[in-house]
């Protein structure tokens, strides 16, 4: 069976005054149909560059330098407007981070829904209310005839990113693309959000691109995990191996930072320095000036290599180590 | 999820149906009214527009119908009866032409001059605006220095150079107002369409793959309406003016269908030698109108600009 989605070397690069700063520098991924891929990285690492550049919407200074984006065996890259017209919110929705913004907030809901079926499909304004209705309530919302009536700015954030999601759902899409979608909630809702996303995508088949900085949130809903730093993916693997024996010491760091009830009271591992800008990356391997494992070998930067498992890590001195110790314990 | 979780959500949100949260025009129009003099302005915008509509019906006489007129009653002053026994409360000008009637009919034209290139130059500016903010790049840069280069110029110099190559006209006149005008409208939407354009909202709309048009005209310039509106108010005052000017400096409205600027200059003349009503009483009509709009005008603003509320 082909992936749904292969993203093959894709760069996409910002040509800004001061010098190009290369957002997504040669990442490649695939995805199968029904899959969730955990997009993670801190911010300016690229994961968001990635999601508009698997939509064709990379906005000026940007734009995609090479690289292949195929979707159902098409390139993404290549396509004209109009493929990707019909590949936007029919086949690929997209969620993004602040529900507060991603609704017109002069426009009823109805409106707005009504509008993204009718983008698509040639039907009449009742039937399309009528699927706006029936996605309003596949995502968990109450009394919908209401709900469909009121402008956005009557909504609580998480009820306005389940009319997000909703919308994503109108036209059940192959592939969302859930740029950061709970950040901004509170973690009772995020609960929530998450539980729901993965009960839709399950029952439903589509695959899901989530991309977050925090692990704690993707861990309980991924299939694989891909680690972003600096425009490249570092670290690739299932969730559980990925969070369970992390190889590299980028994904290491990230989660010795999340907080656990059962280590109270020893202080977190931080990462030392901070993300490199993106313009004035350093030579070699991107992580080295803040990696403890760092040495002169680390001045070339080594590929994104296949360790065993199907995993794959961009590191000369990955966490071997643990492993083996995890095999023997 | 569970049915009780959602609901306990709800309960926390209110229900839209119990909680009436006003809509923003509501809101504009209940902010508006508690200023006492923004609501006379407004009564007194209301009673020259139907004046101005009206005059036909209202007026006492046709002050363009020769037949009515009688150069007898030539330089009447206000209040003088005529010899058919009409009273002339605002006077008559040197053709016996009753003032009230005249000003009436001269608001007439002044305003509808004003209203349509209003909604001529408002439709352009839109349209050019809304298209340089959202395509960007190199459409954006051309239609702002156009915009640039147009307002480096006095708008009464540019209607001046343009009325003197078409000629006069009430329709020449709209012309010159609208190609005066367009820029500002521009420059106000596009600059207030490109802080729209960067949000989320927008993006979102360009992955539902809706159309250009439909995201331009329904998403991005609903949003930009409140700066348009403020501005629009200023620049009718300034059309009215402005056409006044041009009719006062005899290159405007023709003779047979005189504005209020019009009326004005007719009486220049005369209103150093005792007869100051010609002149008058047009121009206290003019500045009632002109003050009236600036009023509700300021109002405007103040409401619709959240960051001057307190």
């Amino acid at each position: 069976m082909t992936a749904l989605l292969d993203v093959r070397d894709l760069h996409t690069h910002f040509f800004t005054r001061d010098g190009v700063a290369k957002a997504v520098d040669g990442i490649s991924f695939s995805l199968q149909r029904g899959e969730i891929l955990g997009l993670v990285g801190e911010s300016g690492s690229g994961k968001s560059v990635t999601g508009f550049s698997i939509l064709g919407l990379v906005d000026a200074p940007g734009r995609v330098v090479s690289g292949q984006v195929l979707f159902d065996g098409e390139d993404v890259v290549t396509a004209g407007e109009g493929t990707l017209r019909h590949l936007r919110g029919k086949r690929i929705a997209m969620i993004f981070q602040d529900p507060m913004m991603t609704l017109n907030p002069v426009l009823r809901i109805d409106t707005q829904m009504i509008e993204a079926v009718q983008a698509h499909e040639k039907v009449s304004r009742k039937e399309a209310l009528a699927r706006a209705r029936e996605a309003l309530v596949a995502v968990g919302i109450s009394s919908p005839d209401e709900r469909l009536e009121s402008y956005p700015h009557q909504f609580s954030g998480g009820m306005r990113q389940r009319v997000a999601i909703a919308i994503a759902l109108l036209h059940k899409p192959d592939l969302i693309i859930a740029d950061e979608p709970t950040t901004a909630l509170d973690v009772t809702i995020q609960a929530q959000i998450l539980a729901e996303v993965q009960k839709l995508c399950a029952d439903s088949g589509t695959a899901l691109i989530w991309i977050t900085h925090d692990l704690a949130v993707v861990s309980g809903l991924a299939d694989r995990l891909a680690v972003m730093y600096a425009g490249r993916i570092i670290e690739e693997g299932t969730t559980a191996e990925v969070i369970g024996r992390p190889l590299h010491p980028y994904t290491k760091g990230l989660i010795g930072s999340v907080p656990q009830g059962k280590r109270h009271g020893t202080t977190l591992t931080q990462i030392r320095g901070m993300t490199p800008p993106l313009l004035d990356l350093p030579k070699g391997c991107k992580f080295r000036p803040r990696c403890p494992r760092a040495d002169d070998q680390c001045l070339t930067e080594p590929p994104l290599g296949p360790v065993a498992g199907g995993r794959r890590v961009r590191c000369v001195h990955p966490h071997l180590e643990d492993q083996e110790d995890a095999v023997l314990s | 999820m569970t049915d009780q979780s959602v609901a306990s959500e709800l309960e926390l949100v209110g229900n839209p149906a119990t909680v009436r949260i006003d809509s923003p025009i509501t809101r504009v129009a209940k902010e508006f009214v508690e200023d006492r003099i923004a609501i006379a302005g407004l009564i007194l915008i209301v009673a020259i527009a139907f004046v101005a509509i009206a005059a036909p019906w209202i007026a006492p006489q046709d002050p363009y119908d020769l037949a009515q007129l009688s150069i007898l009653d030539g330089g009447l002053p206000p209040g003088a009866e005529s010899m058919t026994g009409q009273t002339y409360w605002l006077g008559t000008d040197q053709q016996g032409r009753d003032m009230l009637s005249g000003i009436m009919y001269g608001l007439r034209i002044s305003l509808l001059v004003a209203a349509v290139s209003l909604g001529l130059a408002i439709t352009i500016g839109v349209v050019v605006g809304v298209a340089a903010a959202y395509f960007g790049g190199k459409l954006d840069s051309f239609i702002m220095r156009i915009v640039d280069l147009q307002l480096s110029f006095p708008a009464i110099l540019i209607a001046l150079i343009l009325l003197a190559l078409l000629g006069r006209g009430v329709d020449k006149v709209i012309l010159a107002l609208v190609i005066v005008q367009w820029a500002y409208y521009a420059r106000t939407v596009r600059s207030s369409a490109i802080v729209e354009r960067r949000k989320d909202y927008i993006d979102a709309a360009r992955c539902l793959a809706l159309s250009h048009r439909r995201i331009m005209f329904r998403h991005l310039l609903p949003n930009c309406v409140p700066p348009l509106i403020v501005v629009a108010t200023v620049q009718i005052a300034q059309a009215i003016a402005l056409e006044a000017t041009l009719s006062f400096l005899g290159v405007g409205v023709p003779i047979t269908e005189p504005s209020l600027g019009l009326l004005i200059a007719n009486g220049y003349d005369y209103l150093l030698s005792g007869r100051y009503w010609v002149s008058l009483f047009p121009g206290i009509a003019l500045v009632l109108t002109i003050v009236a709009i600036n009023v509700v005008g300021d109002r405007l603003r103040d409401v619709l600009n959240p960051r001057l509320s307190t």
